[in-house]
């Protein structure tokens, strides 16, 4: 038995000021195994996994690796031992190729070498993504590829360091359903060579497809480790949350007023949109669904007037509006929650208060320009409330809550707005189930209050769970619209397959 | 430890202000520091004479400059042009002044209009011809300097004792004993502050700085509110050159290359990041005075110049490094 173990962490503690993040919490790998760990947004996953690949000291507690007690100080260190990690938040330089990413830091340096070897760099990337069988260049700049591309690349960097221990942060959170078949291979072969990968995820029905133990952990305290075959998805949300959740049900027949709120005629861009068509009524939820990469974001950058439109025309109320830029499009009522969170929704330096304000400082401020601060620490506080935000108070930064809670931040900044119109980019990315089904809930009670509301979602549970219609994107184009009573996951992929073979 | 999150917890109000405010606290302390330092090794450093005309004085015109620098930080911006701007609007108000016989209320008026216009000018070239606002405000610094020296001719612009009351903006007494120019810096300072911290420009500043892109998509106009606050430091310039010639009795055309560096170690030395996104007025201040005390409390010591730059570098360097230290233990930056 001792043999097999790689890793084991004992009494691991680990306080940041007003959070105890970890309260002797236990975990331990074997060769050869997938173990996950599971939590709500905050429970504290991704702070053990820091600890264990050396970005953050513990305040206490043991990590015993290959049977010796070893002292992680710094990510250097994790490598050396072998453990290496996939952070939730991409760590890329957009500005270096794929394979300069991935061999960061441990470029040629034999002596008299002064120039770099990009020919010997790119062949051994090659290999090594095609041992993985990844489809990337090599000399592709990082920033031009897809979230789920880049993705990619953090994994094959992983992989890259051989070592013992691989730790997946929520790699799935970005990929489509085969891009997360083609991950379970490599984490399946990484098994067959003897190593050990910890799983974070959100999306509990890949534990049973991939996983070998759970781990469940909630504020930060050590709950039950579960073997996969011997649970269910139902036992693990309860341990997560202490509670019971409701999954999957479909809209119950919501009437549907036939006010069209939102008229969108023939949009296109200069790189993937052409002639996008659609009509958005009140108190809608209209799903869009689609493969990475059909065009889904960047329609709805067009159409709030972030990306530049070549043709097209938009109708609010009947009445045609010119959008040429963000603000525009938020004085016309039409709010936008990027699928990129950090890059494009949130001020991650400061607080939630400065953040949920961001779009709605006029509101809080007099005629001549001072602002209100009351109302807006109040107006956080309801909404750290209302979403359930983990946090010591509406002062912390937004950088130092964990990646769900950081989510639902961007959402209560759109809620605080008021928008008549309302563009859900990926919004339950990274979210847990709990935080979901709350979610959810809010979405429909938007709805029910007349907003309207676009919701872009990878997820086809999700789409067909909230959507009263699905509109299907394939390669810029729009290639069909269906009501949620005839939809199914089949009909969704034939049309998001449109144009593929 | 412990008090700390019990801080954070919000159950200590008094605390919780003071390790907010613990940057400044420590700024200050340290310039209090050097304060008594240099009163044990000269007791005349001191003396009010020194304080008000040694250092008061001598950092208003660098200070009301690092005012309006440190909202142009705050936005991850520069502003190099400041130091020419300054001898450009000295010479124009000093020929409008001067030559012309303009009214000196007329004429600080038009010194901080014409301070505004620049900062306008570069917040435009930064916004619409999309240049970094290094790139921009190197390009205009050097335009402000060939212009100032144009329209001067190369000479300075003498004030004679025709010209009533321009001296006393910075050299009168409002307030008995107390330098006017010293005045106009607390003033502006409070103002800035105000500004930056309780107006809607004041919190753009921060959010363009932390992060433009999530602003722009939030809905704010962005390269408006860019224009509009290299407009408001270009105030500042303006004002600082007015000060100028008001102290020195004359708009010098060579006057100013070097300030905005100045300015900017300032606003360094206050605390707030070139990042982009944090900074106050009052640690901006501080850092001021405390270039100043320095300069002025190594001269009373008889210290060669040469030496007093090199104290400068050392000073700038302990700055940052500490606040970075102590904002690393806060958790404020990783
Ligand atoms: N650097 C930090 N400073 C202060 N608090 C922090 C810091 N990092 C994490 N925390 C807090 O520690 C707790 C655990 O965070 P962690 O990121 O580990 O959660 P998580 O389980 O990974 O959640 P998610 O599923 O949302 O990613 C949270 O309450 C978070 O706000
Ligand atoms: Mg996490």
């Amino acid at each position: 038995m001792a043999t097999t173990q790689l890793l084991s962490l004992t009494g691991v503690s680990k306080e940041f000021p007003g959070v105890k993040a970890l309260k002797n919490v236990h975990f331990d790998l074997d060769k050869g195994e997938v173990h996950a760990i599971v939590g709500e947004n905050g429970a504290g996953k991704s702070t053990l996994m820091k600890i264990l690949s050396g970005i953050y000291k513990k305040d206490t507690g043991d990590i015993v690796y290959l049977g010796k007690s070893v002292n992680v100080s710094s990510p250097l260190e994790a490598q050396k031992l072998g453990i290496s990690i996939i952070h939730q938040e991409l760590n890329l330089m957009p500005d270096l190729t794929v394979a300069e990413n991935i061999f960061i830091g441990r470029e040629d340096r034999r002596k008299g070498r002064i120039f770099l070897d990009n020919r010997k760099l790119n062949k051994a990337t090659k290999a090594l993504l095609e041992e993985l069988d990844l489809v990337l260049d090599p000399k592709q700049k990082v920033g031009e590829l897809t979230i789920a591309k880049q993705q990619m690349v953090e994994i094959a960097k992983a992989v890259s360091y051989r070592g013992e221990v691989i730790i997946m942060d929520e790699p799935t959170s970005s990929l489509t359903p085969a891009e997360t078949q083609a991950l379970f291979k490599i984490i399946r072969s990484l098994k067959a060579a003897g190593k050990g990968v910890v799983y974070i995820s959100h999306r509990l029905e890949e534990l049973s497809q991939i996983t070998d133990r759970i781990t469940v952990i909630r504020d930060g305290e050590y709950v039950k480790t579960l073997n996969t075959p011997e649970t269910s998805i139902p036992e693990v949300i309860a341990l997560m949350v202490g509670r019971k959740v409701d999954q999957d049900q479909r809209p119950t027949g919501r009437e549907l007023s036939n006010e069209v709120v939102l008229k969108v005629e023939g949009i296109s861009d200069s790189r993937l949109l052409s002639d996008v068509s659609f009509e958005l009524r009140k108190g809608e939820i209209l799903g869009f669904a689609g493969l990475m990469g059909a065009g889904r974001t960047e329609l709805a950058r067009a159409l709030i007037g972030a990306d530049p439109k070549t043709a097209g025309k938009i109708y609010l109320r009947g009445k045609e509006v010119k959008i040429k830029s963000p603000s525009d499009a938020v004085k016309s009522g039409i709010g936008y929650l990027s699928e990129d969170r950090k890059k494009y929704g949130l001020l991650l330096i400061q607080n939630l208060t400065f953040n949920t304000i961001l779009s709605s400082i006029p509101a809080f401020s007099n005629k001549f320009g001072f602002l209100k601060t009351k109302p807006a620490g109040s107006i956080t506080r309801d909404a750290i409330k209302q979403l359930s935000i983990r946090t010591p108070s509406e002062n912390q930064y937004v950088k130092n809550l964990s990646g769900g809670n950081q989510q639902k931040v961007v959402i209560s900044k759109w809620l605080t707005r008021d928008c008549d119109i309302l563009i859900f980019d990926e919004p339950t990315r990274g979210i847990d189930v709990g935080a979901k089904d709350e979610i959810y809930k809010l979405l429909t009670k938007l709805a029910s209050e007349g907003k309207s509301i676009i919701m872009i979602s990878s997820e086809l549970p999700e789409i067909l769970r909230m959507s009263d219609r699905i509109a299907v994107m394939c390669e810029g184009k729009l290639t069909g619209i269906i009501d949620n009573k005839d939809a199914n996951q089949n009909k969704i992929m034939q049309y998001a397959t449109k144009f593929r073979d | 430890m412990s008090d700390t999150v019990k801080v954070a917890k919000g159950e200590n109000k008094i605390a919780a202000y003071a390790k907010r405010e613990i940057g400044r606290v420590l700024a200050l302390a340290s310039l209090v520091v050097i304060f008594v330092f240099f009163t044990i090794m000269r007791p005349v450093f001191a003396s009010w004479e020194n304080v008000s005309d040694g250092i008061l004085m001598s950092t208003v015109v660098i200070g009301l400059m690092a005012i309006g620098t440190t909202f142009v930080i705050i936005t991850g911006g520069i502003d190099l042009s400041i130091g020419t701007t300054t001898a450009l609007v000295a010479v124009i108000v000093g020929k409008l002044v001067q030559g012309l016989g303009l009214n000196v209320w007329a004429g600080i008026l038009v010194g901080i209009l014409i301070g505004g216009i620049c900062g306008v000018i570069n917040g435009l070239l930064i916004t619409i011809l999309k240049l970094p606002p290094f790139i921009a405000t190197l390009a205009t610094m050097k335009a402000a300097q060939g212009l100032a020296l144009i329209i001067s001719d190369l000479k300075p612009v003498m004030f004679t004792a025709d010209v009533k009351g321009w001296d006393a903006i910075a050299t009168g007494n409002i307030i008995p004993n107390f330098p006017n120019g010293a005045l106009i810096l607390f003033v502006g300072a409070i103002i800035g502050s105000i500004i930056l911290n309780k107006t809607v420009i004041g919190r753009y500043t921060f959010a363009i700085g932390s992060n433009q892109a999530a602003t722009q998509l939030s809905g704010v106009k962005v390269n408006a509110w860019i224009v509009a606050i290299y407009g408001l430091g270009g105030l500042y310039v303006g004002m600082a050159a007015v000060v100028l010639t008001s102290r020195l009795g004359s708009a010098r055309p060579d006057l100013g290359l070097g300030y905005e560096l100045e300015a900017i170690a300032a606003v360094i030395i206050g605390g707030t990041s070139l990042l982009g996104g944090k900074g106050t007025i009052s640690g901006t201040i501080i850092g001021a005075l405390i270039m100043s005390v320095l300069i002025n409390g190594l001269r009373i010591l008889e210290l060669q110049q040469e030496w007093q730059y090199v104290i400068t570098g050392i000073v700038i360097v302990l700055a940052v490094w500490g606040d970075n230290v102590r904002r690393r233990k806060t958790g404020e930056i990783s």
